[in-house]
């Protein structure tokens, strides 16, 4: 008789890397959906091209490195679909690889693959990119002709809400909501990144703490600091409409740009975030205030990107910082 | 007469309970045509065997002397000859001296064993020592010592453990079910005793029935006695470890033991509700601890369920008597599935704290390759000492004692949830053992360091040669 010996314990739970991915994906498939939706053909050619390099990149430079095949585990998937998710609509092509190259390639691998990048490698190619080709990555389309049109004819040049907030051209923040606004391809339709957060929150895949310390922590800013802000408020309270008013630019803030992607499925990324619940506060409220300086006091409108890699870069600290007393560990005279 | 606990532990897993055998009664198995008894079956310093090959014994016969303290006696658990004395490896890998006894099959039973008398407390510990009585939980602590403390920490509180929350044993249960009167008889004498005024039974709620037979037991003494005994049964969130010691005691009293502290130092006595049983019938039968009730459980076994089997009885012999295999074994584990040893050979005998034999067929055994870690932070959160098991993982491979020490590796009980929980399915219950090792030599070479530049300063600061 052959028996198996091992360490206890002998049973696991179900969960694996590639389930944890899996179900990444599938809570990013609503907004890459509404995406496709709102851009058209093209923002599909982009998606699959950003999937399918990250996946050869992946296999290619395993392969250079001797080391073995890690597609199945489905986390390059993830970052191609991220980091499509992350880009303008009219981006050229090659740009997408070049991206997709340099998030898996020198974020990933070349710190040691899985689990060893410091920082984001979706995250990373887009500021990789942004910093390359600097009007590619911020000339932002609408579609205007057919859906199925690749021609960038067909699409007119527009600027996101970020940059229209306080002009006459501001979407209503239902159309912010619902995503019929200029953007990357998947941050647009807030709704949809909702359900798939959602999903994520409910599969146990990530905890709430780091999103709902992001959002909340830059809101309040927002509401406190922005232009139209609790202190300088000239409006009517005594009508409802008044409230609205009062609300009106921290709820346009959190709902424009890439806040909600960012928060609910960059800042949440296993590999860069915190590990204790406290550090995953002390991410979410650095990655706030980070976003909030950015945002308003930057000259790039976006924030989100910069901060969450800043806060990545920050993690082993926090790390450090959070790491709590064992189970029973008291002061000296406390009494029992 | 049921409260739920308000505390709660941080962490735990919810593996599926497996509790298969729940409603099976236990069976007696006889007929062993020998045994194996190891003369270390507690913690502490192995016995003096004091029988000869050709020596006649009786159940009950005492075959190994506790002659140091911490160490208890060990007595044969069938009538007949003592063929062999000789060295064994045990279970856990370590060379112990064994006695091998063939059965005479006549299970008589050494008339020296009667109801002892128990008049002082000093009577009662001696009592308990002779009895060869260990914790049965699992931890094989004699159990003397646990009822003799020192004098300044006596306990307020006894804390019967009948959370069994290891996935697919009910040897607790089923002890419950069947002599919850010698489990009462037993947590009164250690009351009476020790004078502890207070005792709390903590069962997992996924046992409801065991609540109900405890609160009729305790109505019946009432009846019987006319006293009421302050004994109170309670509830327990059903989630692993709520049955290891630490989390127990704070879940039903909000005490919580320090690091490197026993339970006695927050004036709480832990015990099994086997060992209580055992206690209680010893002082009916006098017959010393000879049997013990195990789970038989896993895919490959043709009639799981509990049996009754001496002690030192092979465990493939407990196989066969028990019904046997309906397809050859993958993988056999002596104990739970969280924290069982897996066996490489099954002729061991089994010693006092063995609860459970699990024999896994194929659809049980597996074992996914270890993957990178991918900082899921879920072993952080499924760690009821509150540690940082990916990081003591990273620091034993790296073999980083510094680190080690900084993440309090010592610290760790070896339930397994961070293993349980792992996506990556990486061994950090394994690391994590093999990085106490590590911590262990390297505080003994610290402190023999410490002692040589010590002894050399006292010479008068010659280095020593």
């Amino acid at each position: 008789m052959k028996l198996q010996v091992s360490h206890s314990p002998h049973v696991r739970d179900k969960a694996t890397t590639q389930s944890i991915m899996l179900d990444v994906i599938i809570a990013l498939i609503p907004a890459t959906l509404a995406g496709w939706y709102y851009f058209g053909i093209r923002a599909v050619l982009i998606t699959l091209i950003s999937v399918a390099s990250c996946i050869i990149f992946e296999y290619i430079s395993r392969r250079i490195m001797k080391r073995n095949n890690t597609i199945s585990d489905l986390s390059a998937v993830v970052t191609g679909l991220l980091l499509a998710m992350n880009l303008p609509v009219s981006l050229p092509l090659y740009m997408v690889v070049i991206g997709a190259c340099f998030a898996i390639v020198v974020v990933k691998q070349m710190f040691g693959g899985l689990g060893n990048n410091f920082v984001n490698p979706a995250i990373a190619a887009r500021i990789f990119l942004v910093i390359a080709f600097p009007k590619a990555m911020t000339s932002w389309t609408v579609r205007s002709g057919s859906w199925f049109s690749f021609d960038s004819a067909d699409a007119v040049s527009s600027a996101t809400p970020l940059t229209r907030i306080h002009t006459s051209e501001a979407p209503s923040l239902w159309k912010l909501f619902i995503g019929d606004k200029a953007g990357c391809i998947g941050e647009v339709c807030i709704i949809a990144l909702l359900i798939g957060a959602l999903y994520l929150i409910l599969r146990h895949v990530i905890r709430p703490w780091i999103p709902v310390a992001y959002i909340g922590t830059f809101a309040l800013l927002a509401f406190l600091f922005g232009k139209t802000n609790v202190f300088n408020f000239a409006g009517d309270l005594t009508v409802l409409s008044g409230w609205g008013d009062l609300f009106h630019e921290c709820c346009y803030m959190v709902l424009s740009g890439g806040l909600i992607l960012g928060a609910f499925f960059m800042a949440t990324d296993y590999v860069t975030s915190p590990l204790t619940t406290k550090g995953k506060f002390i991410f979410g409220i650095g990655c706030g205030i980070l976003t909030f300086l950015i945002r308003y006091y930057g000259n790039m409108a976006e924030g989100v990107s910069f901060s969450i890699i800043l806060m990545n870069i920050l993690t082993p600290h926090i790390d450090n910082w959070t790491m709590g007393k064992p189970f029973g560990e008291v002061k000296e005279n406390a009494k029992v | 007469m049921s409260l739920r606990s308000l505390h709660a532990f941080a962490g735990g897993v919810h593996p599926l309970g497996n509790k298969n055998t729940d409603v099976l009664p236990s069976i007696h198995l006889h007929g062993f045509p020998e045994v194996e008894l190891l003369m270390q079956q507690h913690i502490g310093p192995p016995c003096t065997c004091v029988v000869r090959p050709g020596d006649h014994v009786d159940v009950g016969t005492m075959v190994g002397r506790a002659d140091k303290p911490m160490s208890v006696p060990i007595h044969s658990s069938i009538s007949g000859t003592v063929k062999e004395v000789h060295y064994v490896v045990s279970a856990n890998g370590t060379p112990v001296e064994a006695v091998r006894i063939e059965s005479d099959f006549k299970h008589s039973i050494n008339p020296f064993c009667r109801p002892p008398k128990v008049e002082s407390f000093e009577d009662f510990i001696q009592m308990i020592r002779d009895s060869g009585l260990v914790g049965l939980g699992g931890a094989a602590f004699p159990t003397y010592i646990k009822l003799n403390p020192p004098k300044n920490k006596m306990p307020d509180t006894l804390i019967v453990n009948a959370a069994e929350c290891e996935p697919y044993i009910t040897a607790d249960y089923r002890q419950i079910c069947e002599h919850p009167d010698d489990i009462i008889d037993g947590i009164l004498e250690v009351m009476k005793w020790l004078e502890i005024p207070k005792t709390i039974i903590g069962v997992e709620d996924n046992k409801p029935l065991v609540t109900r037979i405890f609160s009729h037991e305790i109505k019946k003494r009432v009846y019987k006695t006319g006293k009421h005994p302050d004994i109170e049964v309670r509830t327990l969130k059903t989630i692993y470890p709520q049955g290891a010691e630490k989390m127990l005691i704070y879940t039903l009293t909000g005490r919580k033991v320090p690091p490197g502290k026993l339970p006695i130092d927050v004036h709480t006595l832990v015990m099994n509700v086997s060992t209580l049983r055992f206690i209680g019938l010893y002082l009916k039968e006098g017959i010393p601890l000879t049997r013990k009730r195990m789970t038989l459980d896993g895919s490959a076994l043709n009639t799981p369920g509990n049996f009754i089997v001496p002690i030192g009885a092979r465990i493939q012999d407990i196989i066969e008597a028990a019904g046997g295999t309906r397809e050859e074994p993958k993988k056999i584990i002596m104990g739970g599935a969280m924290m069982g040893v897996a066996l490489d050979r099954i002729d061991h005998g089994i010693i006092k704290a063995n609860n459970a034999i699990l024999v896994f067929g194929s659809e049980e055994t597996t074992l996914p390759p270890e993957s990178p870690c991918i900082r899921c932070a879920r072993c952080v959160a499924s760690c009821p000492m509150d540690l940082i098991p990916c990081g003591i993982d990273k620091a034993t491979r790296l073999r980083d004692t510094e680190m080690l020490e900084k993440y309090h590796v010592m610290d760790c009980i070896e339930c397994g949830c961070c293993t349980y929980a792992c996506p990556s399915k990486r061994f950090l219950t394994q690391s994590i053992k093999n990085g106490k090792v590590m911590v262990r030599a390297e505080r003994a070479r610290i402190k023999k360091e410490q002692e040589l530049l010590a002894a050399s300063e006292q010479k008068g600061g010659n280095a020593p040669s």
